[in-house]
């Protein structure tokens, strides 16, 4: 069924829940804050997903510790499981909800993930999904063989080439491979295991895949980013791309963009979902709201927090500066930067120049600028106004539907699911209940 | 405990498939449509905990399974295909409370930091049951799959009486040196974050005190590893590392690396030669002994019928027990005298010889004070006995 040939006529509208990551969008401070790394904290955030019928839970993934001025930077969540470890785990937890990992296509080798994923899918009845990030640095190179790093249009070949394979080996065993006939002795069908052969600019690998068909043939496949080759990427072969387009024009000029570029390859809009990540605040009034939002914020930029994003900027060390006082009178060190682990800041003489405009115009301080500058809620209002607004987004074709960031483990979906899902639901553009087994038919990938 | 203190015995499953007679899944009561199903193994596991074992394995390799020592071999009559083990092992963890689970991952093809916090979040997701079986792959075929090193084909049958001895070939000696490496990199991530790191201050707005995470810098002949882990310690400190040997080399490494080692013998008096060699080369490695074992009164009746349908009498690299409960307990107090501390028992056939090990053998080791009544711990280390050790960094501190 397309997704407007229901009754109401309107786009529905996708779900998905993004555990607390290790950034500072994620509030520990709070006293309602759970432990990031108990299984418990991962089970209570997964079944209030599955709980407001979300399409899928996404796990994000880091593989080395990010560092400030070349020590290790602790003033956020440090510390994650390994992604489809702990999925696997939630499989047995949960019923119908999709379970999305990020795992790196640079530090792997095809054969080895693509049978993890392929047991994540089989384990799960159908639920597994793979977010496909490559990576930049040599930094994260080091804790791995392979060790180095590739330039961007490298990494984007070799995870294209990673995925076509992959591909290779989940449709190797035919539909049906194990017959199990006990009587006749064929466990196994006659030439039902295909043999693999593949020689590419990354790969050489040739044998027979360990596992038969999984439930849903391919592990949804999400690619996250924005960049022309990620864009390419996610259009040749994606199913749900992951976005920061948050905002209604800038969503829709990327909206019309990647969609636009499907037909190339043969596919229909719809085989290609569009989620932003996005955050929200809620309040019973819209004042209450805006002052949650803002107690968010402060809590998520703490003075030590200010002074870092601050560093990562200017390129130097400013831990001298009060950050309740003013932008002091120093310009960036534009010679190298101060942080590793995570997307470098681009063209900081511009943002520098950029954000003391904006604290002169405003005479903030260093904090108050920080608060300004960094990560303000997608969604502020009552339960109402973000149902609205969401649906709006959706609608105006900005987006398919959204990737939802709570700031609290394990707690911080508990009020949108209670209290906006329902809207949603009433609104007639969310599934009252799960339709289909696996995510495949949760996002109507047909 | 309430058994008798060093009389007591641990027991093991290993799990495998229908089980590890290649015609098992054509016993009536198994279920060979069923083995790619999650239903499947939560329920072998479910009985291996309602028997009070301490632990089961899972079997794995990075390649289909074959009777040739290298290579495929194209049949269609014996089971093929496998799940990923330390995945399948997280997803049995929510539904079993008490038993270890170890699964094989392997050091030849693998990135070590994967296993590393794959391992480390298994014991978080099953609050500290996880154990390891790190495993060689010397198959050429299976490095096809890689295409990243070649190694000489392996001409050596592997599930002769007692297991093969491949340390003449050079090539291997390098891949055990090489999972050596793995391991020390795995237990020096596992350290790399004391059990008190994560402090929470907010009036310094510290998540983590710094000082008390630790790179890792192993660097070897074959890889280096920065550090530190991403993930936070384990449970258990150390989830419990063990190795199947068969021969000196990887007798040497289980006494370097492991904390249980899998050996193989014939006979009680093979046991206790055995038990002598690793002794000298370990005083604390726990020496389990693997036995495949068909259970019942029809046992050897059942077991004919299986080597009738596969064309081929049974060869295993563990001795093959044959016979009723009550025996196989009084050979099992025979073997623990020469120095065994544990058996890892490979069904013959699953479900129904685990069901003889879970209910008939343990009553039967149960009315000679020789296994537990009850699970007298919650932690994998806890069932064997094992104190949870500090951080290696914290002591220095």
């Amino acid at each position: 069924m397309s997704p407007a040939a229901r009754g109401t006529g309107r786009k529905q509208i996708h779900l998905a829940a993004h555990f607390p990551g290790v950034n500072n969008t994620t509030v520990w401070t709070d006293p309602r804050s759970g432990s990031q790394i108990d299984f418990a904290s991962f089970v209570h955030l997964a079944r209030t997903a599955e709980r407001g019928k979300l399409d899928f839970f996404f796990l994000a993934e880091g593989l080395r510790l990010r560092e400030l001025k070349g020590r290790i930077h602790d003033l956020d969540v440090v510390g994650r499981p390994e992604s489809l470890t702990v999925l696997s785990a939630l499989a047995a937890v949960t019923h119908r909800l999709g379970l999305a990992g990020t795992v790196n296509a640079t530090f792997n080798e095809p054969y080895e993930l693509a049978r993890r994923l392929s047991t994540l899918d089989h384990l799960s009845g159908g639920r597994a999904a793979w977010n496909v990030v490559t990576t930049s640095d040599a930094f994260t190179g080091e804790n791995f063989r392979r060790g180095g790093y590739l330039d961007r249009a490298d990494r984007y070949e070799r995870a294209a080439e990673f995925v076509r394979l992959s591909k290779l080996l989940w449709d190797s065993w035919q539909p049906d491979a194990v017959l199990g006939e006990q009587d006749e002795g064929r466990f196994v069908g006659a030439d039902a295991i295909g043999a693999v052969e593949h020689r590419g600019a990354h790969f050489s690998v040739e044998g027979r895949f360990t596992l038969p068909r999984a439930p849903q043939g391919h592990p949804v496949i999400i690619q996250a980013g924005d960049s022309a080759e990620g864009r390419e990427f996610a259009a040749a072969g994606a199913d749900v791309i992951f976005t920061g387009h948050g905002s209604l024009e800038d969503g829709k000029r990327f909206y019309a963009d990647v969609k636009g570029r499907l037909a190339r390859y043969g596919r229909e809009p719809h085989q290609l979902k569009i989620m932003p990540g996005v955050t929200f605040a809620l309040g019973d009034t819209e004042e209450e709201a805006a002052e949650h939002a803002a107690a968010i914020r402060r809590s998520q930029v703490g003075p030590q927090t200010a002074i870092a994003f601050l560093e990562q900027v200017w390129g130097r060390d400013m831990s001298a500066h009060d950050p309740d006082g003013p932008l002091p009178d120093i310009e960036p060190d534009l010679s190298e930067g101060v942080s590793q682990g995570r997307v470098p800041v681009k063209d900081r003489a511009a943002v520098a120049a950029k954000w003391r405009a904006l604290a002169e115009e405003k005479n903030l301080s260093i904090r108050e600028l920080v608060i300004e500058v960094t990560g303000r809620q997608t969604f502020v209002g009552t339960p109402r106004t973000v149902a609205r607004l969401i649906d709006q987004h959706v609608q105006a074709d900005a987006a398919d539907g959204f990737i939802l960031v709570p700031h609290l483990t394990p707690g911080g979906l508990d009020d949108f699911v209670d209290r906006v899902v329902p809207l949603l639901q009433e609104r007639g553009v969310f599934r009252a209940d799960y339709t289909g087994a696996t995510l495949r038919e949760h996002l109507e990938l047909g | 405990m309430t058994a008798e203190a060093g009389r007591t015995v641990h027991l093991a499953v290993a799990l495998d498939g229908a089980g590890w007679h290649p015609a098992a899944w054509r016993e009536p009561t198994a279920a060979p449509r069923a083995l790619f199903s999650a239903r499947y193994w939560a329920g072998l596991v479910a009985e291996a905990e309602r028997g009070l074992l301490d632990f089961v394995t899972i079997e794995d390799a990075l390649g289909l399974q074959s009777t040739l020592p290298d290579g495929l071999d194209e049949r269609t009559d014996q089971v093929r295909g496998r799940f990923d083990a330390v995945l399948l092992a997280a997803r049995l963890a929510p539904l079993t409370s008490r038993i270890g689970l170890v699964p094989t991952a392997t050091t030849t093809h693998t990135e070590p930091f994967h296993v590393a916090i794959g391992i480390a979040t298994l014991d978080h997701v099953s609050g500290g049951r996880a154990g390891w079986r790190p495993q060689i792959s010397a198959r050429s075929f299976e490095a096809r799959h890689f295409g990243r090193r070649r190694l000489p084909p392996l001409d050596t049958v592997l599930n002769r009486p007692g297991g093969a001895d491949l340390s003449a070939h050079p090539h291997v000696r390098d891949l055990f040196e090489e999972a050596g490496d793995v391991v020390e990199a795995a237990r020096r991530l596992w350290d790399s974050w004391d059990d008190d790191a994560e402090i929470r201050d907010v009036a310094t707005g510290r998540f983590i005190d710094r000082d008390r995470l630790h790179y890792t810098d192993f660097a070897g002949r074959f890889f280096s590893v920065r550090g530190p882990s991403i993930t936070p310690r384990p449970p258990q400190g150390q989830p419990v590392v063990a190795a199947l040997a068969h021969a000196r080399l990887p007798y040497e490494f289980a006494a370097a690396h492991a904390d249980v080692v899998f050996v193989t013998p014939g006979s009680a008096e093979q046991a206790r030669a055995i038990v002598t060699e690793i002794r000298e080369l370990s005083p604390h490695v726990q020496i389990f002994a693997d036995l495949v074992v068909f259970l019942g009164d029809d046992a050897a009746r059942r077991k004919a019928r299986l080597d009738e349908l596969d064309g081929a009498e049974l060869s295993s690299d563990a001795a093959i027990f044959t016979g009723h409960v009550r025996d196989l307990a009084e050979q099992l107090l025979d073997w623990q005298g020469a120095g065994i501390q544990g058996f890892r028992l490979r069904p013959g056939a699953l479900p129904y010889d685990l069901w003889q090990i879970a209910s008939g053998l343990t009553a039967e080791l149960r009315a000679r004070q020789a296994f537990r009544s009850r699970y007298e711990a919650d932690t994998l280390r806890g069932l064997l006995g094992l104190p949870r050790p500090a951080g290696r960094h914290a002591e220095a501190r």
